[in-house]
This record gives C-alpha cells, structure tokens and sequence, in this order.
C-alpha cells in the first residue's frame, strides 16, 4: 500500500474507532456551547418540570451525538427554581454572569417565566419560551419565541365555551388565582363570554397559595351557575377538585373546567384518579392525537423516565421541550453562529419541523398556528397510571380536526358516564 | 473628624470599584450585601439600642420598595425621588407602628410588627396598579449617570445610602437620643422614673429605623426590573436584618455592619454554590449559636479576647 | 346576593374551622400564655408535627393514630426545649427579652429551612378515609375531614381543661404563672413544673400537626400564616385560658369563614393579624384575661 492510502485508512480508522467508543466522541473545536435554564423542578410546577428537563436533555444527548453544534459540543446547565417567580431573576442573572451562557430557555411556565422578562429584553438575549402565556405582551421583547400549543386566550376558552353553549348553558362561574397566568387567562376568557353574550353570575379571585376552596365552592354552588371556568395551577387544581368532590356543584352545571394546569402531569392524574371523571380542561398531546415520529420519543422517553423515577408516560411537555432543542439546532445550523440577534431574526420568519409537527411564530413571539385540545376526562379509573396509555380516558371534545368524541353533559352525568 | 475621613475614603473606594472592569455579577450581588447593612443598621437603633425586636421588617421594605413603584409607574419618578418617597412613607409607618404597639411588652411589640407584615402584604396583593399578587414587570429608565450599567449605579447608590444610614446609627448612638434608648433597654421603669421621655424616644427610634429600610427597599423594584408581594414581604428579611446585628454585636454601630459584611456575603457566595436554602439555615444556626454562646457578638469576642490578652 | 343559606352554611364551617385553630393554639396558650415564654417557635413545630405524621402514615397507619404516637416523641422535645432555654436564658436573666426571643426565632427558622432541605418546597398529604368525603344534611355539606378536627379539638381542650383545674400537677402549673415563690412555699420545684407544662405544650402539638395535615395540605412555608392565627387566638383568649381558646378560636374561624364569603379569599390571610392588632390596641390583656 502506498503512503497516502495508509495515511487515509489509518486516519479514517481511528476515527471510526474513536466515534465507536462511547463517551469519546470527537469535536473539532474546543470549547462547548452553553445552554442554560431554570426549570422548576420541586414546588407546584415541578411534577411536569422534571418530566419537561428529560425532554430537553434527550435533545442535548441526540445534538451532542450528531457531533455538537457546529461542531462543538453542547453543555446544559440548569438550576432548579421551585416553581416560585421571585427565584428567576437571581437565577438568570447568574447564568448570564457566573455560567456565562450563550442560548437560555425560559423555565416551564408562566409564573416563573414573567420576571426575568425585563431582564432578558435589557440584556439583549434571546428567549426561547416554555408553555408560558401572554408573558411578552408587556414587556415586548422582540427576542422571544414561545414554545407553547396555544397563542391567546381564545384558543383555551373558545372551546370550552362554544362547548358549553351548545349544551345550552348560559351562565358562567368564572375562578382564578391571583397570579400572572391565571390571571391572564381569566380575563381572556371573561372578555370572550361577554362578547359572545354569557351571563357571568360568579367571579372570584384566591391567594394563589390556598389549599381550602371549601368556601369558593360553597360560593359557587350558590350562585347556580351552568359552567364554570377555572384556571388554576397545579395545587390548586388538586385542591379544586376534592373540594368539588366534597361539596358537590350543583346538577345544573354542564360543563366545568377549561384552564386548570396540572391535570395534564401524569402524577396528579395518578392520584386524582375517578376525581377527573367528567372534567373539559386543556391539554397538548393524548393518545390518538397524531403527529408522525412521536411514538419512537415516547419509548425512549419512557426508559429515561423509569430510571429517573420520573412521569413514564410524559405526554403533556417533555415532546414539547424536545422540539424548543429542535429549534434551537435548526437554527444555530442554519445561521451558523449562535449570536442571539441573528438567530432570532431566522427565527421570526422559520417554520420549523419538529416532533409535534410544524411550529412558526408570530409578531409577538407567539406560536402562529395553534394546536390546543379540549379533553373530557372519562372513564378513568383509581391508581392505575398504564389506563392513560390508551385512547379513550381522555377524548378530544374540541376542535374539530382533532375530535375523538362528543362532549357528555350535564357535568354530574358525564363524571359517572362509561 | 476622624470617622468623617474614612467615610469619604471609603465612599470613594466604592466609587472605584463601580467603575472597575471587574464582572459584572460583583454588582448584583453587592447590591445585596450593601442593602444588608443598611438594614442591620437600621434594625439595630431599635432592637440594639432599646431592645424591641422587631420581626416586621419586611413591611418596611416593602412599603419603600411599592412607594418607588407607586412613583415611578405614576410619574416617572427618578430614583433619588423614589428613595426619598420610600424612606418617608415607611418612616411613617414605623410612627404609627410605634403608636399603636410601644406601649405593650416585648413579645407583643414582636408579634404585632408581625402582624404589620401580613396586613400589608394582603393589602398589596389586592391592589392591580401596583400588579397585585402577580406582580409587575417594570423597564429600567435609560438613566445611568456616567455608570456602564444600571445596575453599578444602584450598587454605588446602595453603598451611599449605607454609609449614610451607619452615619446617622453613629450620631444617635452618641447623642441623647442613644443614652436615652438604652436607658430604656436596661430598665424602662428606672429610666421613666429618672425623668427620661421614653415613649417619645422609643418612636423617634422607630421611625428612622423603619425610614432607613424603606430607603433600603426603593432601589429593589429597579434592582429587579419585577416587583412581586411574595417575596418583598419574605420574613427572610427578618431573620437576617435581627441575626446580623445580634451577631456582630448590638451595642455599638460597627456592630452590624461586620455582621451584615460577613453575613451577607456568606449567603451570597453560599447562593451561586450551593442553594437558596442553605442562606437561612446559616443565618438561623449562627443566630442561635451566638445568642447562645457569644450574646455579645463578634464584638463582644473581640473585647474578650483583647482583655485576655492583656 | 348573599342568601341566608350560604351564610349560615359559612357560619357552620367557621365554627368547625373555629375548634381546629383553637386546638393548635393550646400549646402557644400554655407555654405563652402561662409560662410566658416567648414560644414563637410553636408554629414551626406544629409543622414539624404534620411532617412526622406524614412520614409515620406512610406506614398505613391512620393519621390520627400517627399523632397519638408522636405525643410522648414531643413531650421529650417539649422537656428538652425548655430546659435548654431555661439554663442559657431565663437563669441568667440579663436582657433575656431580645435573646430569648431571637433564640426562638431562629429556632423557628431552622427547623423550616431543614424541612425544605429534607422534604422539599412540594405539598404533602396524607389520606384516609374520611379525607375527601363530606356528611350531606340537606343542602349543605360538611367535609369529614373538618368534623374529624373538631372532635379532637373539644377533646383536647376538655381534657387540658380538666387537668389544669383537678390535678396537683396541672393547677401548680396555673400557679406558677401567678407566682412563683408560694408554689416553692408548697413544695413544688418550678422549674420542674415548667418543664412539665412545656412538655406537654409540645405534646399538644404532635396532635394539633397530625389535624393540620388532616384538614388540607401542608408545606414547610406554612409556620408563618400560622404565627398569625395561633398568636391571635392566645392574644384574644387572654393570657392563661383554656376555655378561652376555646371561644378565641371560634371567632377567629368565623370571622374568617364570614371574611372569605364576602370579600372573597384574597382577604382571609389579614383576619388573624388584624383581630391581633385590634386586640392588641384595644384590649391587651385579653378577653378572658387576667
């Protein structure tokens, strides 16, 4: 063999072997990509945090093993916020000063996504939202792109409420917590009932730490209302539904639900059990739903999940997470260069493919095309977290192009109905 | 004359460091460190002084910290307009605390500054203009003085208003007002009795400590860029503006500042290392140990030692 | 409108809700009330309390049971605490005021911070199966839950109640509050009398925490709301009654049920700090007060 075929085979295999090795893969440049973020992990929020934090690190370990972003490799750091707001700006601050971070995705949700807002936007950093609601319209960030099913209000409320109507309800129990997301989405959906000529007979606000909703309940009954809105986080969703179990609504309300986060987790679903059945709330992926390449995310979703004693089923964030990497490698890829400003002007006008379909932005960093279901749960059944697997415990009453069945009313008779 | 002089000296080596080209999270924690000491230092005129505890500081910063968001959504308010604003309106509120509570013994001043907390908070939570329990996002004006960023100025703001507030400790701790308040600490009875107006010097105290953290509470809504009652009225602030003091020794004014030096510092190097948590639990396990072991503080090792060494 | 129906209905639950916030307050009415010590420290360890029932139920116990269980674990605690507090502080005299006070603070402080460090910032429940139910009487509903509270608050205070007025044990401890010296003159050791009613004062509250947990969801944080409510209980009470607990609780939990009816539940949190303040510039001493 001549000298220049050895030198070839010889550097061609060395390099086969050093990709073979696990753990020894070889980056051209040297030093990685930093991506950074607060995910809430303990607190209200953190059952569907540390379910979304295996989606992200899925992507980080799949970039890192197509060889990194241009060609170097990606480094994830993340800190957990406890679900609680006034830990987000510390937080992030640190990321930018100490970690010196180069991408940042905001934490899981609204509450602890709105105050690092003004800070971002002053930094000059891109954002890369995550399932937070209406959190930009003040601030205007114009580096922001929220990965999210929904854009405004009317895609959770309109729903539930043309739902309602066309079980000839006309009065409306609207409650919230005293928080930026809930708050925001009860006033959305407030506006779109009066609009479309609802009578509001109940409308309430509560601390958003209360664990006791026998009050608001006992409230609400009184007021004889023919659905009921809430929006809610995940304790005081928990809360909300065994005081509904406990005191009862009344056999006139047909329809009750619409913006309750939480009963999307997986846990919470586990130990609600026959609580949900009956209940219309928002969600962004259940069984039957398609969207091409995700049952492959769910398996190796679902083998991470086990050993990390985490959700196993992870339908409603952790794709979702997936796809904000997705974005992100699109785009670094594309542009070449991680500089915040040039990947936010690709990002405004990208649609990107992802493992939950097709997502593009608008103006406001919004998601343009929104894909958001309402599900009545049904059917479900006491400790048993394998039912949710299934189509059929959760059907898709709304929109039509997802519909899996017609919603059950009244409330009391679709919460026995099988 | 002579305090005067490191006064000036040190204001200037704090002018210094803000312009340095030094990281940028020296400022952000700083601030923080900085904003401890004034708080222990104001905590201290009353609880070291006269010996009322009070639990209620975070009302006081807090009532600082929404008079500057009141002033700055209203009209646009500088931020020296908004620190004065704070400083006088939670003055006030430490007048009217003192009214109502400085008649009652210790505990019941205690758990009534508590009280205090918890009223205000619902109050904020209930009020939109100032964003309520969700809390409100606020944009920094472009206003930096001849500062890199905004947030090396608040760090130099903080440290005037620090050697300021330690200014003021210093001159009541000299002056009538000092031996009247601990007078009071020592007996109260005696003191009424030697014809001391206790009652008045009790609410003099009270309302420049809760002005002084009122002033440390303004900068704060800018310091974030986000307001929010939760964790404005964290009774954190409590634990550590009592603690430092308590540790660093009460009865002279360098007293809290070597507490909230080295205990503020402590928590901020605990907070990029390890976790929130651990701040408390230091804070509260030093407290204890001190109050039990050293009740005069590091201050009070220190005489110790020096005597002796003798 | 507010009809009739929902304001008695209110009226009912703030009664139940009443004898729950009494039956936590009883350890502060005892340690403060008639030792005066400066016990802030009472709602950390009622907190404290639900942890360990929480943890202890895990077993399958009931939570009730759990509580029981823990009564002597914190009885010791109680002992403890208190001689602890009584050789550093109340021996020595000095400033005993700001130290003592200080001490419990921080001691209030750790125990929360090490709940966090251990169980987290999440909320924790216990079940069982009379959680979740309500008893139904018509058109109103009462969860079992909060008749469970109920009955072993009356139980509670009738028996503290007894045992301070019909044993030796029990009515030297009332003594020694009033004055120490005749009760040496009796042949009581005092402070072996305070230690017992501090003893039993934390007892009281390995139970009071397994209600806590009971009634709804408990978080670490949750020792701050609680200063509120038991401080105006015992503050409303006046210093050193037991049936005036009783009474101090039910218009604390009325006033709140009535308070989150009307105003809505934004409000609840100031109505055991107001009626404190109100009491305390008003009337110090008390209702019921000596």
């Amino acid at each position: 063999m001549d000298n220049m075929r050895r030198k070839v085979i010889g550097t061609g295999t060395a390099a086969l072997v050093a990709a073979s090795v696990p753990g020894s893969l070889v980056f051209a440049q040297g030093t990685p990509i930093k991506i950074g973020m607060s995910m809430p992990q303990t607190g209200g929020l953190g059952a569907g945090g540390q379910a979304a934090l295996i989606g992200i690190r899925m992507w980080v370990d799949d970039v890192n093993a197509k060889g990194g972003l241009l060609g170097r490799k990606v480094e994830f750091i993340v800190y957990d916020d406890q679900s609680n707001g006034a830990n987000t700006p510390g937080i992030y601050t640190k990321l930018l000063d100490v970690d010196k971070v180069d991408i940042l995705i905001a934490p899981y949700a609204t509450n602890p996504t709105a105050p690092i807002m003004p800070l971002v936007k002053e930094r000059g950093k891109l954002l890369m939202g995550n399932f937070s609601f209406q959190v930009n319209s003040k601030v205007q960030h114009d580096m922001w792109f929220n990965n999210a099913p929904w854009n405004d209000a009317r895609g959770w409320s309109e729903g539930f409420l043309e739902a309602g109507k066309n079980a000839g309800a006309k009065s409306l129990a609207v409650f919230a917590a005293d928080a930026e997301f809930q708050q925001n989405l009860a006033n959305g959906a407030r506006e779109i009932a009066k609009n479309s000529g609802w009578n509001i007979v109940y409308n309430q606000n509560y601390p958003g730490n209360n664990t006791d909703f026998s009050s608001i309940i006992r409230s609400v009954r009184a007021a004889r209302p023919e659905a009921v809105f809430v929006a809610c986080y995940p304790n005081e969703a928990v809360a909300i539904m065994r005081s509904v179990n406990e005191i009862g609504l009344g056999s006139q309300v047909q329809i009750f639900g619409g913006g309750m986060v939480g009963l999307q987790f997986t846990p919470v679903m586990q130990s609600l059990g026959s609580l949900l059945n009956g209940v219309v709330n928002f969600n962004s992926y259940v069984p039957g739903m398609k969207f091409p390449g995700i049952e492959d995310f769910f398996k190796r979703y679902t083998e991470r999940a086990i050993a990390a004693k985490v959700d196993p089923l992870g339908y409603y964030l952790p794709p979702f997470n997936y796809a904000i990497g997705q974005m992100i490698e699109q785009s670094v890829n594309a542009t070449k260069t991680i500089d915040n400003k040039k990947l936010a002007e690709h990002m405004r006008k990208t649609e990107f493919s992802t493992i939950v379909g097709p997502i593009g932005f608008d103006k406001n960093g919004e998601r343009a095309k929104p894909r958001l279901v309402q599900t009545q749960f049904r059917n479900v059944k006491d400790n048993d977290l394998e039912q949710f697997r299934s189509p059929g415990k959760q059907v898709v009453v709304w929109p039509a192009v997802d519909k899996q069945g017609d919603i059950i009313t009244p409330f009391d008779r679709a919460r026995k109905a099988t | 004359m002579k305090y005067s002089i490191y006064a000036f000296l040190t204001l200037l080596g704090f002018l210094g460091l803000s312009v340095m080209n030094v990281n940028e999270y020296v400022f952000f924690a700083g601030f923080v460190i900085l904003q401890f000491v004034v708080l222990a230092t104001a905590w201290n005129i009353l609880g070291g002084y006269a010996g009322y505890v009070n639990f209620g500081v975070p009302a006081f910063i807090a009532v600082g910290a929404y008079t500057a968001v009141v002033l700055f959504k209203s009209i646009s308010a500088p931020l020296v307009v908004q620190i004065i604003g704070g400083g006088i309106l939670a003055g006030l509120l430490g007048l009217m605390v003192g009214l109502l509570t400085l008649k009652l013994r210790g505990i019941f001043f205690s758990i009534a500054t508590v009280a205090v907390v918890f009223i205000l908070e619902t109050v904020v939570m209930n009020w939109r203009y100032v964003g309520g329990a969700a809390g409100l996002q606020l944009t920094r004006p472009p206003d930096l003085w001849f500062f890199d960023t905004y947030t090396r100025m608040l760090f130099f703001v903080m440290a005037v208003l620090a050697i300021g507030s330690v200014s003021i400790a210093r001159y009541i701790q000299d002056s009538f007002l000092g031996r009247g308040l601990r007078a009071v600490r020592d007996s109260e009875e005696a003191a009424e009795c030697s014809g001391v107006p206790t009652l008045k010097i009790k609410l003099i105290a009270c309302t420049i400590s809760g002005a002084l953290m009122g002033v440390a509470g303004a900068p704060m809504p800018m310091y974030l860029s986000y307001i929010e009652p939760t964790a404005t009225f964290n009774l954190n602030y409590s634990i550590s503006a009592l603690g430092m003091p308590i540790i660093g020794g009460t009865s002279h004014w360098i007293g809290p500042v070597i507490g909230a030096l080295l205990l503020a510092t402590i928590q901020q190097i605990v907070t990029v290392t390890v976790s929130n948590e651990l701040n408390v639990l230091v804070v509260g396990v030093l407290l204890v140990l001190f109050v039990v072991l050293a009740p005069d503080g590091i201050l009070g090792l220190i005489k110790k030692w020096k005597q002796s060494s003798k | 409108m507010i009809s009739i129906d929902l304001v008695f209905e209110a009226v009912l639950f703030g009664i139940l809700l009443g004898c729950f916030y009494a039956a936590v307050s009883l350890g502060l009415s005892v340690a403060f009330g008639l030792l005066d010590v400066p016990y802030v420290a009472h709602p950390a360890l009622l907190i404290l309390g639900s942890y360990f029932t929480f943890l202890l139920s895990k077993t399958g116990l009931d939570p009730i049971i759990c509580g029981l269980l823990l009564m002597p674990v914190f009885y010791l605690i109680g002992i403890a605490l208190y001689r602890f507090y009584y050789e550093t502080f109340e021996r020595r005299s000095s400033d005993t005021g700001v130290r003592g006070l200080a001490f419990f603070f921080g001691i209030a402080f750790i125990i929360e911070v090490c709940l966090i460090l251990v169980f987290g910032v999440d909320q924790r429940t216990v079940s069982a199966t009379y959680i979740g139910s309500s008893l139904e009487i018509g058109e109103y509903r009462f969860p079992y839950r909060m008749l469970v509270a109920f009955c072993i608050a009356i139980f509670l205070t009738t028996l503290l109640t007894l045992y301070f007025s019909k044993t030796f044990n029990g009515r030297a401890i009332k003594a020694v509050g009033q004055d120490e010296g005749a009760l040496r003159l009796m042949g009581a050791n005092p402070v072996k009398i305070k230690q017992l009613a501090f003893g039993i004062a934390t007892a009281v509250n390995a139970l009071a925490g397994a209600m806590l947990i009971i009634v709804g969801p408990v978080e670490p944080a949750m020792d701050r709301i609680y200063i509120g409510r038991t401080f105006c209980v015992v503050v409303l009470a006046g210093l050193g009654s037991m049936s005036g607990t009783l009474v101090a609780g039910l218009i604390l939990g009325i006033s709140e049920s009535i308070v989150m009816m009307t105003f809505g539940a934004s409000w609840a949190p100031a109505v055991s700090f107001g009626l404190l303040l109100l009491m305390l510039g008003i009337r110090p001493q008390g209702l019921f007060g000596r």
